[in-house]
């Protein structure tokens, strides 16, 4: 059964009959389920079916993983359910056809196993893995607004039992190799010198399955299912809402309702994922994971490897930065004038590296690769040194200078300022053309963007550089020009204005920060302002005052002169306790205003068309994955430039002219509006 | 009282022969001593200390490299002086150097003489620069002694045994029935460490063995354990110890100084403590004695051609090192036997040294060296000397303190003391230094360093 050589895949077969099918993508370095490597593989498994040998073994010879999901680029091109459905169901003949093979089917498993790559395992009748650190299993789809596609709810299921399938395919986490194997997704997690072993042993001896326990069997009952169903339904909708995002709630709804039936399942499944695809949000969703795709992509630079940053000023950012960078694999130097902040920085590093290292070992490779360093012996060998200190341009220019002198030749300088025009900065530099701004945002570890501030003065390379920095360590780049707020500020700050304006006027709290969340945000405006804390929002709101018409709220400066900043005083706009925002009940009786959430969003849209009109971004894409990537900004809703064209650019002017009339200057409709239609 | 005069238990009668100078100090290559760092000693409060021994070693090799302008990688070895690394660092050296960035492949050992396995790194080291096997390494000691390891008993390990193959109910219940409370009953591997397993004395006994033959008394002893606090509280005070690192652990605290140091230390409070050794009569008490602590020092040795190849600054050079054995119930005067020969070898006087370090394990122990060198008889018989070597003057004797103050964590102090000596030289312009300390087991090492002028 040799011979017939595709591009993708890769046939051998061993002395024992044993066929092992090594998929190798064309002009690619993660090996994806595109229509044409399902084509080929269709093509082969028919021929297995035809004859079968001893054994089938499928395996990927790709270094990043075994596969890491279906093709979302060919995701945008169903027009109908119709489509949609056709292309479902003949991945689902292609698994059903390789799970009937007669002979013992195996699939090696490393790196990325994701979404449609778990399912294809999943149809094999074993499944070994490698027990690196690096093995990733999931099914993701539900981040894309669908779930499992090809029979993985089935055979998931069927595989973990109901709780762990749920839950696997509700939250799409990945799963570590030592829980998938204490689940029983795979039958043997071995290192990765003994995977092949592992594997033909498997069709030479084949291990006995467990069935899945008698108690996780009645879960599935039809008389369970329902009230089951309920609970989860209750849990997802604390995170999500079924307007927002139905995938999850059409997945619990194909478990309840058809479970007993596997074929029935299987079809329904492809209905299910067919409906879903086309919807809003999975598109809207498919658009941010793409424009996720475009923002690392900005961050490609061959040859380019930093390996040592310098952070000056271990503050929360500072200390942070250098946290995060520590754990991506760089070796960090920290310097601060007072071992207090040090020690602190140090501290919240080890608090990080616990919770998402977990292993000792590893925890302790990124704390020594975090060096406190008072003396900053660490400048004279960085690759790139990023300058965190406070806020104010005669300080930061008086560090450049005593710095420049000290650093290599091509070292990188980048600030942290979410405030000072860079070119103010560069003043301080003799090579100003190696500055450029990498701002971050609080908290590091969560936030995955980061602004590539360019000043006039910033050489293409340095951008460029600084945005393969971003990506070395896993973050997003987004380049934006050097002006007030950049992009993400300065379209958020409007917005968190208008909820404090709001509250000035007696709106209940909670009905504010409730509207926001109806409307896709993950966190109402004025929790967003106790988190951040209310001297930096007056401190941002007061810089951005002297370019944009914005009038500071009287009360935002009343409660930072009487010391009440927020989360990190315990009270800010609401009491917090352990952390978490009490919110005083709105009266029953009380009605919020109808133009509510169109005050706090239409704002943010009217600086977001200001923005572009600015040129801060190239183009309307970045702006929307600028501030979905750093707001959170609803992604079901595809960013807020796609949001305008959405509801169409005409209508909301009218709307701002309208809210013009009533509310006066501040929502007068940006020039920019007119070029949108 | 004669200072011949030896205790009843001592193994043997026949008194040591005066041994001849060995070996002329020629070597190879010259040994320079580039630059070095220290951690802040840490007192032990009765449980494990925030840093294990390889933290230690880490936080001031990584200090001190950052700052060099070559990379890790550069180095041809790291050795690393330890007396007990802890279960998880076995080889410490090569833990070290690996969690340093070295890289793989710069090898690394590690090395043990006891108090002196610090001195014995650095030794190591200019042995393998002076023979033209390395021109480049970090060498140094550590020692973590608050994590010293509590051991099961022999008892408890046979009964563990049984337990661990009992495998019916019965027979698990006949075990469990053998289990007497004497097997829980820890063995404390530090006591243990400190105590010379061949003539079964601990180190303060033999202090107390020193202390009555040189005729020390408590007072003498109480009032030069003051004057240790007072110098180190002064260079503290003046910002003179250069040499250290902070310290920072993981629950956001740091540590600046040695904080063993205590300020209130006076003859009246020091009178007050009780002999822990020979009670209770003796006079060795805590007060007098060395400080149970952790630490660690590093140091970076070169040769003339690493020097030149990375226009490396010269702190000193190594001229010439001496390590002598004696009598383990007598090990305090091991710098004696150290440091008389290489005085003579190299043709100095007692007044020709500068500055010297002699490591304080005890106060009793470095005045009875100092009483030795006095005495004609034992300059005489034990040192083969024709007369007294002579008085050694205190004002340049550990100016800023040692082991009674600022703690002996003994794997590290070796190299400490060598460090320290060379910015003692620099801070008052000197030249010439002698290193040297008491090795439990009855040996003693010392290291005849100068500081690079011109």
């Amino acid at each position: 059964m040799t011979g017939k050589n595709d591009n993708n895949w890769k046939v051998s077969e061993d002395s024992d009959g044993i066929v092992w099918l090594h998929l190798d993508k064309v002009n690619s370095k993660t090996n994806v389920l595109s229509a044409r490597v399902l084509q080929e593989f269709a093509d082969l498994i028919h021929g297995y079916s035809q004859s079968p040998p001893r054994g089938l073994v499928i395996l990927s010879d790709k270094e990043s993983g075994f596969i890491a999901g279906a093709d979302v680029k060919e995701f945008n091109n169903f027009h109908t359910e119709e489509e949609a459905r056709e292309a479902i169901e003949r991945g689902h003949a292609i698994m059903n056809q390789l799970e009937s093979l007669p002979c013992p089917t195996v699939a090696v498993l490393h790196g990325y196993t994701l979404g449609g790559g778990l399912e294809l395992a999943l149809a094999c009748r074993y499944r070994v893995a490698d027990d690196d650190f690096n093995t990733k299993l999931g099914l993701p789809e539900v981040k894309l607004g669908i779930h499992p596609g090809f029979g993985g709810t089935v055979r998931c299921l069927e595989r973990v039992g109901p709780l762990k399938g749920m839950d696997m395919m509700l939250s799409g986490r990945n799963l570590s190799v030592r829980a998938a194997k204490k689940i029983g997704l795979v039958d043997y997690a071995v290192p990765r010198r003994d995977l092949r072993e592992a594997a033909r042993q498997s069709i030479l001896n084949p291990p006995k399955q467990k069935p899945l326990p008698h108690w996780m069997k009645l879960l599935n009952h039809s008389r369970v299912r329902p009230w089951l169903a309920k609970l989860l339904i209750k849990k997802v909708s604390q995170k999500a809402r079924r307007a927002h995002y139905p995938a999850p709630y059409a997945l619990i709804d194909l478990w309840q309702h058809y479970a007993s039936d596997r074929d029935k399942m299987l079809q329904e499944e492809a209905a299910s994922v067919a409906r879903l695809i086309i919807g809003k949000t999975a598109q809207n969703l498919i658009r941010v994971f793409m424009l996720q795709e475009q923002l690392k992509g900005l961050g490609r630079l061959e040859g380019y490897q930093p390996k040592h940053v310098h952070v000056v000023g271990g503050g929360i950012m500072g200390g942070d930065i250098a946290a995060w960078c520590a754990m991506q694999g760089l070796n960090v130097t920290i310097q601060d004038q007072r071992h207090e902040s040090l020690a602190a920085a140090l501290k919240r590093a080890y608090g990080l590296y616990k919770k998402r290292l977990k292993q000792t070992r590893r925890i302790n490779a990124a704390m020594d690769r975090l060096m406190p360093d008072i003396n900053g012996y660490g400048l004279v060998k960085a690759d790139i040194v990023i300058e965190a200190i406070f806020e104010d341009v005669e300080v930061k220019r008086q560090l450049f200078r005593e710095i420049e002198p000290k650093l290599k030749a091509d070292a990188l300088i980048a600030t942290n300022t979410s405030s000072i025009p860079l070119e103010q900065l560069a003043e301080a530099l003799n090579k100003p053309e190696r500055l450029v701004g990498l701002h971050f945002f609080n908290p590091v570890a969560m936030m995955p963007l980061v602004e590539i501030v360019h000043g006039k003065q910033t050489s293409d390379d340095t951008r460029d550089k600084a945005s393969a920095f971003a990506k070395t360590i896993s973050r997003l780049p987004l380049p934006v020009t050097s002006s007030p707020g950049f992009l993400v500020n300065r379209v958020l700050m409007p917005y968190l204005i208008e909820a404090v304006t709001l509250a000035d006027e007696g709106v209940p709290l909670k009905a504010i920060d409730q509207s926001a969340t109806d409307f896709g945000m993950p966190m109402g405006p004025i929790e967003l302002a106790d988190t951040v804390g209310l001297d930096i929002c007056l401190n941002v709101a007061e810089i951005l005052s002297q370019d944009m018409a914005i009038d500071v709220p009287k009360i935002l400066q009343d409660k930072v002169s009487q010391k009440q900043l927020g989360k990190k005083t315990d009270g800010g706009f609401y009491k917090f306790k352990k952390g978490k925002p009490v919110k005083p009940n709105v009266e029953k009786n009380y009605t919020a205003p109808t133009d509510l959430q169109d005050r706090m969003i239409m704002r943010m849209l009217n600086e977001i068309v200001a923005c572009l009109r600015d040129g801060v971004v190239d183009n309307g894409d970045l702006a929307d994955a600028g501030i979905i990537f750093g707001t959170g900004f609803a992604p079901f809703r595809g960013g807020p430039v796609h949001y305008i064209h959405d509801r169409g650019a005409e209508q909301l002017q009218k709307l701002l002219e309208n809210l013009t009339h009533l509310y006066g200057e501040r929502f007068q409709p940006d020039k920019g509006w007119s070029t949108l239609k | 009282m004669s200072a011949n005069k030896k205790d009843n238990n001592m193994a043997e009668e026949t008194p040591t022969k005066p041994k001849a100078p060995r070996r002329t100090s020629t070597r190879h290559r010259p040994v320079y001593i580039v630059d070095g760092s220290r951690t802040p000693q840490l007192k032990a409060k009765g449980k494990p200390g925030p840093f294990h021994a390889a933290n230690l070693a880490l936080s001031c090799g990584q200090a001190l490299l950052a700052r060099q302008p070559f990379e890790p990688s550069d180095l041809d070895e790291v050795i690393v002086g330890c007396v007990m690394p802890g279960p998880d660092e076995a080889n410490i050296g090569r833990v070290v150097a690996l969690r340093l960035g070295c890289g793989k492949k710069v090898p690394a050992w590690t090395v043990q003489r006891n108090c002196a396995s610090g001195m014995q790194a650095l030794d190591s080291a200019a042995k393998d620069i002076s023979l033209g096997r390395a021109e480049l390494v970090l060498a140094g000691g550590v020692e973590a002694m608050s994590h010293a390891p509590v051991l099961l008993n022999d008892s408890m390990v046979t009964w563990l045994g049984s337990w661990m193959s009992a495998k019916t109910l019965t027979a698990r219940i006949k075990t469990l029935a053998q289990l007497r409370p004497s097997y829980l009953k820890p063995i404390i591997a530090l006591l243990r460490g400190l105590t010379d397993p061949v003539v079964g004395l601990n180190m303060g006994q033999t202090a107390e063995v020193l202390a009555h033959r040189f005729n020390i008394s408590r007072s003498e002893m109480d009032a030069f354990a003051v004057r240790s606090h007072q110098r180190l509280a002064a260079a503290q005070d003046n910002n003179s110890l250069t040499e250290i690192e902070s310290l920072y652990d993981t629950r956001g605290h740091f540590y600046e100084h040695d904080d063993g140091l205590r300020r209130d230390s006076s003859i009246e409070n020091l009178a007050k403590l009780r002999p822990v050794f020979d009670k209770p009569f003796g006079n060795v008490t805590a007060g007098n004695s060395a400080q149970v602590t952790d630490g660690a020092a590093m140091l970076i040795l070169a040769s003339e051609k690493a020097v030149e190849k990375y226009h490396l600054p010269v702190l000193g050079k190594i001229v010439d090192t001496e390590w002598a054995g004696l009598e383990p119930e007598q090990m305090g005067l091991g710098p004696v036997h150290a440091s008389t020969p290489l005085l003579k070898r190299n043709k100095l006087k007692l007044e020709d040294i500068d500055f010297w370090e002699i490591n304080e394990a005890f106060a009793a122990q470095v005045l009875a060296c100092l009483k030795a060198w006095q005495d004609k008889d034992y300059c005489k018989t034990e040192l083969g000397l024709s007369d007294a070597l002579g008085e050694l003057d205190q004002s340049r004797l550990n100016v800023d303190g040692g082991g009674v103050s600022l703690g002996h964590p003994v794997g590290a102090s070796g190299a400490r003391i060598v460090l320290h000596l060379l910015h003692v030289l620099e801070r008052n312009n000197a030249k010439t230094g002698i290193a040297t300390l008491c090795i439990g087991g009855g040996q003693g090492g010392a290291m005849l360093i100068e500081r690079a002028t011109g």
